[in-house]
């Protein structure tokens, strides 16, 4: 028992010695904020204005719809970007040396995935910061907004987790990125991210409705629109959880066996 | 038969396969505490295979490795206590400056800030590194990457270090400054067991090189058996036609290791032992006028050495 739960504090400490590593080359290369950064504010903006008018007659009616549909889709398009970056270090040889140490299996994993956290949490502040700049209200409460914030990140980093096992899988990050790209764009969408669902055809509507994105968008709409909790936000929840305590051993026990 | 608490490294039988190909062919080597171990060949030999597997990186198909007495499939987590390992790949990050690779890894080692800050100093002096602390690595040359990588795998102390290709793609100058920083880790006591494509490198560095070819280990000695072996000077010569038999009855005459001559048509070469015996050739040849037209000194490269160590397997 107090093996465990010493093996169980190196192992976070070496998750976090990873982050840090992350981070640092986060510090070192602030470019890599990149897809972070500014295009979430660039695609809100062409968003807005672009399709503001034609969806809900001016642009301020629609950023209500458009901000919590747009954070979806800036943050699952940043969700396989350590995954693909791994899968080159891997290739380089990088890995080798955390192989040969003396050090839990799952920190080099885990490390740069909790430092997403940061690009999640930065990426979010954007859009919603961006959102508020051209003129959309807050209905939520200050909880509901922190609520929200916490549900975006964490269900961002349970999909990135996915990514971090597809890349154990996939030996080709051109591949990944490629994979990724489509179901994401798909994803989002065929999802309520920037539409009305009712103007769809009948079949497009089922789909809709069924897409996980869907969920996604109407959980954070109702968390920073109305500050209201439905069951999409504890499906949600369940969901990331469901995803990362299967994944994160997947990968960890792929990544052992692999190479 | 030494005791097996002097061993440092001991492998049976070892072997790997990918996609049905043997990489690594029932390989065995023995390695004493306190060694400079050379695994030496070509390209795709299966010499950083065999790291892998001894490092604990890859697991083997067969055999067995034991390193300082622990299993290194069983006990990976005891070996990996005791190894540090050099890739053929700087692992060290680009991003990063020479201090916080070495931060990271110290932490990673289980070092406490203090010690951490002591030790990544004392590394960075050991390997003239300090002044570039502060440097991001992809502004280093290749020669302070290797070194750093050199050094992050010395962290821990470890007393089996595992380098492989330490010097591939440096100039030679570097590779010099390279080899010098080996050596001083030798002195301290350290087994170091390396991998080079050089034959000169597993001659300057190494107390027993094991040759390996296509997964399988050809032979294993002190580089001076090694030398004996393969190691031997040619001397070719091309004797106008008329002239051939007198040529090779006078090559019989001068040389010691005759009975080993090759000839092929006008063409003859012999093994020499003692480059004087070459001069006397000459004199004796211009003596009684047989006519050379062309002739050449080789020293065996070492696809050569493989070529007749291999051929000799057959």
């Amino acid at each position: 028992m107090k093996n465990t739960l010493k093996r169980l504090t190196k192992a976070c400490r070496d998750t976090l010695t990873f982050a840090k590593r992350s981070l640092l080359k986060i510090y070192h290369n602030p470019e890599k904020l990149f897809d972070v950064t500014f295009t979430p504010v660039l695609f809100t903006l062409m968003f807005a204005y672009l399709f503001g008018g034609a969806i809900a007659g001016d642009m301020k009616n629609y950023l209500p719809t458009l901000i919590p549909g747009i954070l979806v889709q800036s943050l699952l398009t940043a969700t396989s970007a350590t995954g693909v970056q791994m899968r080159e270090d891997i290739e380089k040889g990088v890995f080798d040396r955390f192989k040969s140490l003396p050090i839990a299996r799952i920190a080099p994993l885990a490390g740069p995935l909790v430092a997403d956290l940061v690009r999640y949490l930065l990426c979010t502040g954007f859009v919603i910061v961006t959102g508020l700049i051209l003129g959309w209200h807050i209905g939520g409460s200050f909880v509901a907004v922190i609520l929200a914030i916490i549900l975006a990140v964490f269900f961002s980093w349970s999909i990135s987790w996915i990514f971090a096992f597809i890349g154990q899988v996939i030996t080709s990050s051109a591949a990944i990125t490629g994979i990724s790209m489509t179901v994401m764009m798909l994803l989002t969408f065929l999802s309520n991210a920037f539409i009305p669902v009712k103007t769809l055809p009948k079949f497009l509507q089922a789909f809709v409705n069924l897409n996980p994105v869907s969920h996604f968008v109407t959980a954070l709409r109702d968390l920073l629109n109305n500050g209201a909790i439905h069951s999409n936000f504890w499906l949600l929840l369940g969901l990331s959880l469901v995803i990362v305590v299967i994944f994160a051993p997947l990968t960890t026990i792929k990544y052992s066996k692999t190479i | 038969m030494m005791a097996t608490n002097e061993l440092a490294i001991q492998v049976k039988g070892l072997t790997k396969i990918f996609k049905g190909k043997k990489a690594v062919d029932h390989v065995d080597l023995t390695i004493q505490k306190g060694e400079v171990f050379a695994i030496l060949g070509p390209n795709g030999a299966g010499k950083t295979t065999t790291v892998r597997m001894m490092s604990t990186l890859l697991k083997a198909d067969g055999g067995t490795i034991e390193i300082f007495g622990h299993d290194a499939r069983k006990e990976a987590a005891e070996v990996r206590k005791h190894i540090g390992l050099t890739g053929q790949y700087a692992s060290v990050d680009e991003d990063l400056t020479a201090w916080e690779n070495l931060m990271i890894f110290t932490a990673l080692n289980g070092l406490n800030k203090q010690e951490a800050k002591a030790k990544a100093t004392q590394l960075l002096e050991d390997f003239t590194l300090l002044e570039a602390k502060d440097k991001q690595i992809k502004n280093f040359s290749g020669g302070m990457r290797r070194r750093l990588d050199l050094a992050v795998s010395l962290i821990a102390n470890p007393p089996l270090v595992f380098l492989d290709e330490p010097t591939t793609g440096l100039d030679p100058r570097t590779r010099e400054q390279m080899w010098d920083v080996i050596r001083e880790m030798i002195a301290k006591g350290t087994t170091v067991l390396l991998t080079t494509q050089y034959l000169e490198e597993a001659d300057q560095l190494a107390d027993h090189i094991a040759l390996i070819d296509k997964g399988k280990l050809v032979i294993e000695g002190t580089p001076d058996e090694l030398k004996r072996e393969v190691g031997e000077l040619k001397f070719i010569v091309k004797f106008d036609g008329n002239a051939t038999n007198a040529g090779i009855a006078l090559i019989k005459e001068v040389f010691d290791r005759s009975s080993e001559l090759v000839i092929n048509g006008n063409e003859i070469q012999v093994p020499v032992e003692n480059t004087l015996q070459i001069s006397d050739f000459f004199v004796k040849a211009e003596q009684r006028k047989i006519e050379i037209k062309v002739f050449s000194m080789q020293k065996p490269t070492l696809d050569d050495v493989f070529f007749k160590l291999t051929e000799e397997n057959k």
